[in-house]
């Protein structure tokens, strides 16, 4: 496979995912504050502080109201991960590779993305939930698409790549802000505020329910849910469990047995994947959550570089100048 | 909705001799639009647009946003060519297709044609499309226009003309495929009571013809579709060949030079390129010999190339038989390389290169077509009837300014089909595009683009220029 391809299919992958994740974020604010009393402040900074773009939302916007979060999330084409600039790099990917996906895929992506272009800036806050809703299911519709039309083979599995690294870079950013944020000051300890900002934590990581039905608790404890979202290795959208999902894509595409390691990307997936088989939650509560969290988007990061340096970008350095040379 | 008041008026009309006449190979479809109840033809045609937008055949247009893409309007109206006049046009085409090679691969190589002064060497050596870089080429099999799309038009007494011969890299082949597979889910029933030839097979002929340039040692050659990437106009097309035969589609920057063979860069390592379908103009294939500045080609791929070691369609240089003033001498090849009279008829062309056709242009700009040598795409023309006295005097002074870069015609009435505009049918101005691959033998595709000009009176058909299309159906012998 060209390389280009693979990179597009990945990227492709990364986008829907990221467009899935803002619009997931958004959701559960918006019901999280209908929930609040009124004397507790409306609570839009942490969202932005997920993004990890906080200085280009200081730069542009300055205060966190509603209104400002909710534009520079949905249809601000300047700012690079809103939903609307990554349906369009999705789209753009998808066009670069549309002989190579199916139909069906291509489709999708290009009703996805004009579901949000056509999309008013000027949406009513009350159709906002109702849009949000149907970005996520556009999402999930495009990974069933992809899963039922295309050959799981290498193009699949850098699609799949890209997907879960993303999801698990997002997992751990919203886990790491609200854990933050929702660690319970003295006097909220045990309120129906604590927990329902646990609750609000695992909806919107669509971690309720599977989360519910794993500790067979009434309790929603941090810890918990912090070991649920991390370390759970059978829940789609736990940081291992999508680790494990990208180490077995990456052996399958190389074709070398997990547990060995035949390139970079390899090596620094086993290592990550296998330290978390180890971990307990405990440990990391520990040794802080938010210095590990820290760490392991930057560890995700580098499987992100490993697996562009060994796949993607193969070009040898100026090769037409070296022949000549040798001739 | 139908023909009874439709008038073709003064113009040839490919489907009706006179009012209320259909000609015979129109009558079938005509009768069955009649039975169709009120309102249906207007359903059929919006559901044919959909399908086609949904299906994605878009195309860029320059100088907008980059990336705008639009809809090549379509109408559900056929052209019908009976099966007389396209046995007519195949044995054109294939003599003239020939002659065009011969000639390419002559003024490379021996130049006999300049030697015998037939064409004055001057022309050649002036033509922006003659590069010097392809003296001495020797393509594989001797054949260096693979894919033609040569421009036919019609005039108002029906003789049919070749406009353009398109040796670079035409392009619309795609909406010629996938019209037909909407017309075939809108009309069904009239594919089963008329005998068209069908259209489907040109992508494993276009296979055939780019894996027969591979050396014969290499028992299953790596074949490629070369993009300038997805902001080209044709870039739908690009992707939907590649995607129809199966092939990588890549870009330049894909592709590298190593130990003097042209590989691509793989997921697994570099995979060696043997046979590449260029749409890509000559001039941005490798910066190292024509253009610096491109961005798109493959440093060194020319030493490659002319080393015989990738093959490439069509060849770089057939640019030079697409000079519009070297178009006005194909007849005198056809005479001079098979010694047979031409079968289709080139318009009358002025050259202003010759002083004397030069003051006649400049004379009668009001009613004649004026065209650069080397624009296409609608671009850079004077359409004498319809233009203004500020825009004649512009192009008189351009042409003055450069006398070797422009050619004139008289205005053609060009045939008309009946096309559904608003609610009714008026006749709009067509051409036609036939596709011809030179592969083993010469093919010619039965069928080709219709373009329409959707623009009441207008005679430009180019989709640039708000024109859109039609199916083209080439009656079986019966």
């Amino acid at each position: 496979m060209l390389s280009r391809v693979a990179d597009s299919i990945y990227w492709l992958n990364r986008y829907i995912e990221r467009a899935e994740n803002v619009a997931r974020f958004l959701e559960v604010n918006l019901n999280l504050i209908l929930d609040l009393p009124t004397r507790v402040q409306q609570q839009w900074q942490p969202l932005v502080a997920t993004t990890g773009d906080k200085d280009f939302f200081e730069q542009h916007y300055g205060e966190a109201t509603a209104e400002n979060v909710i534009k520079f999330l949905t249809f601000d084409q300047k700012y690079p991960n809103s939903l609307i600039s990554c349906l369009q790099k999705a789209r753009e990917n998808a066009r670069s590779v549309r002989e190579v996906i199916s139909t069906e895929m291509w489709q999708h992506v290009n009703a996805f993305y004009l579901l949000v272009a056509n999309t008013a800036e000027d949406l009513a806050l009350a159709d906002l939930n109702q849009f949000l809703e149907e970005v996520r299911q556009a999402s999930h519709l495009f990974a069933g698409i992809m899963d039922a039309t295309i050959s799981h083979n290498e193009g699949w599995h850098f699609g799949q790549m890209g997907r879960l690294l993303e999801r698990a870079d997002k997992t751990s950013r919203i886990l790491d802000v609200k854990y933050f944020m929702l660690l319970p000051s003295i006097e909220d300890v045990g309120t129906p505020i604590d927990e329902l900002g646990w609750i609000a934590l695992l909806k919107s990581t669509s971690a309720y329910e599977m989360y519910r039905k794993r500790s067979q608790r009434h309790l929603i404890t941090p810890a918990e849910v912090a070991d649920f979202l991390i370390l759970d290795p059978e829940f789609p959208r736990s940081i291992r469990f999508c680790l494990i999902q990208v180490e077995r894509s990456l052996h399958l595409i190389s074709g070398s047995p997990i547990g060995t390691w035949h390139n970079p990307a390899e090596r620094s997936i086993g290592r990550l994947r296998s330290e978390l088989e180890y971990l307990t939650v405990e440990d990391i509560i520990e040794d802080g959550m938010h210095q590990f969290l820290d760490r392991l988007q930057h560890q995700m990061n580098q499987v992100d570089q490993e697996i562009f340096k060994t796949f993607l970008d193969r070009r040898p350095v100026q090769p037409y100048f070296q022949t000549q040379s040798q001739s | 909705m139908r023909f009874d008041t439709y008038d073709p008026e003064h113009f040839y009309d490919e489907l009706f001799q006179n009012q209320q006449t259909p000609r015979p190979q129109g009558q079938v479809l005509i009768d069955k639009i009649h039975s169709l109840p009120e309102g249906e033809l207007l359903q059929r045609q919006r559901a044919a647009q959909e399908a086609l937008s949904k299906l994605g055949a878009t195309f860029n247009v320059y100088g907008e946003t980059e990336g705008t893409e639009r809809i090549f309007p379509f109408d559900v109206i056929p052209r019908v060519i009976s099966a007389q006049d396209w046995q007519f046009l195949e044995q054109g085409l294939k003599q003239r297709i020939h002659a065009l090679n011969l000639f390419i691969d002559d003024t490379y190589n021996a130049q006999n044609i300049l030697k015998d002064k037939i064409i004055p060497e001057e022309l050649i050596l002036s033509a922006t499309g003659y590069l010097s870089p392809c003296i001495g080429l020797k393509p594989a099999k001797g054949v260096w226009c693979h894919i033609t799309g040569t421009d036919l038009v019609r005039d108002r007494d029906g003789q049919w003309y070749v406009l353009e011969d398109n040796l670079r890299c035409p392009s619309g082949i795609s909406y010629v495929l996938e019209n037909r597979q909407v017309m075939k889910s809108t009309f069904p029933q009239i594919f089963k009571e008329i005998p068209i030839q069908p259209v489907d097979e040109y992508p494993s002929h276009l296979l055939a013809t780019l894996m027969n340039l591979a050396p014969n040692t290499i028992s299953s050659p790596t074949v490629v579709v070369l993009t300038p990437g997805i902001y080209n106009s044709a870039y739908f097309e690009h992707s939907y060949l590649a995607q129809q035969m199966g092939i990588e589609l890549v870009e330049g920057r894909d592709l590298v030079v190593v130990d003097g063979y042209l590989q691509m860069q793989t997921t697994k390592g570099l995979q060696q390129v043997d046979v590449i379908y260029r749409r890509l103009d000559d001039d941005f294939m490798d910066p190292t010999v024509f253009r610096p500045e491109s961005q798109l080609g493959i440093p060194g791929l020319m030493e490659v190339y002319r080393a015989g070691r990738v093959a490439i369609a069509n060849a770089l240089g057939t640019g030079i038989a697409d000079d519009k003033v070297i178009y006005a001498y194909v007849p005198d090849m056809i005479k001079y390389y098979l010694d047979e009279d031409p079968i289709l008829a080139n318009v009358p062309t002025y050259l202003c290169w010759e002083d004397q056709q030069l003051q006649h242009v400049l004379a009668n700009l009001d009613q004649l077509v004026v065209k650069s040598a080397n624009e296409s795409g609608g671009y850079g023309m004077l359409v004498g009837p319809q233009s203004t006295e500020a825009e004649r005097q512009k192009f008189a002074q351009r042409i003055r300014a450069n006398p070797r870069n422009y050619i004139a015609q008289p205005t053609l009435c060009l045939s008309r089909v009946p096309t559904i505009l608003g609610e009714e049918f008026s006749g709009c101005h067509v051409d036609l595009r036939p596709y011809i691959l030179y592969g083993q033998d010469i093919y010619v595709h039965p069928g080709g683009l219709t373009r329409v000009a959707l623009k009441k009176g207008s005679l430009v058909v180019n989709s640039s220029q708000g024109g859109g299309s039609k199916d083209t159906w080439v009656l079986c012998q019966e």
